[in-house]
């Protein structure tokens, strides 16, 4: 793993976290949305939360599709998790909200989590269908 | 009613998220690695390449799926329902499917690491 790929796992983890606390901003101001009137989700874009929340989430896409390029599933997954740590880590010191002690553990759960599964190789599978120069690419995302 | 149509929502994105990773996880791995290639042959290559991808579009889709599903879903649940419940369950949805359609070597260290992630997620929300 080299410096330019934990940069891109930082920025999945950064661009979901963000992108997912403007949506649910968003939706909080669009109100409840039936099944009668479904035209309604597609005009939630139109709030800025919900736009921005998007604009995000196309980041966290890009680095996303980038990290699934040289890592296993399995291994972005949860590398990328640490973005909920965060969330509770802002909200602790610079929302000033009280955290309980079960989210505390929550929080070394999913940092021991993310530890475990960084120790390991990125990537343990070699599609049969790649050519021959994309292998040679994923070989090297394991370094 | 309120709660039916949360858990339905939930049910929804990680069924959704679920075949939309696996999908753009074939297909990054069919692209091979993104950073090389557009190092060696440019942007618009790895655009061209990712876009062309079947495995890409379907994945989109799916993942499109997920998304209206969780925009649904936060207008009838809690953010502090919706979002750890449908992030943990995809975690161990995921191992799973990554492990029988993917062939990811999912060994103890990954297993493990799913599990911890998924119940501290749930734990966030307690």
């Amino acid at each position: 793993m080299t410096f330019r790929k934990y940069l891109v796992l930082a920025g999945v983890t950064l661009c979901a976290s963000i992108g997912d606390s403007l949506l649910a901003h968003g939706m909080k101001q669009v109100g409840n949305i039936s099944l009668d009137h479904l035209h309604d989700l597609i005009l939630a874009v139109l709030n800025p939360s919900v736009a921005l929340g998007i604009l995000l989430l196309l980041g966290f896409f890009a680095s996303y599709m980038t990290a699934l390029s040289w890592a296993d599933l399995t291994y972005v997954l949860p590398a990328t998790s640490l973005g909920y740590v965060l969330l509770t880590l802002i909200a602790k010191f610079y929302l000033h909200e009280a955290v309980t002690t079960s989210r505390w553990i929550g929080i070394l759960l999913i940092s021991a989590g993310v530890g475990f599964v960084t120790q390991g190789p990125a990537l343990t599978h070699h599609p049969s269908n790649a050519e021959p120069h994309e292998r040679g690419c994923e070989t090297a995302g394991r370094k | 009613m309120k709660q039916a149509y949360a858990w339905s929502a939930i049910a929804a994105i990680v069924l959704a998220s679920t075949t939309g990773d696996v999908l753009l996880s074939r297909a990054m791995k069919q692209v091979g690695d993104v950073g090389a290639l557009w190092r060696q042959s440019g942007l618009w290559t790895v655009l061209g390449r990712v876009l062309r991808n079947p495995n890409f579009l379907l994945g989109v889709l799916a993942m499109t799926a997920a998304f209206y599903s969780l925009l649904f879903g936060l207008s009838w649940g809690d953010v502090s329902l919706i979002a750890p419940a449908s992030a943990s369950l995809t975690f161990v949805t995921n191992a799973i499917a990554a492990r029988i359609f993917l062939h990811e070597r999912v060994d103890h260290r990954r297993w493990m690491a799913a599990v911890l992630v998924a119940s501290g997620v749930v734990l966030l929300a307690a």
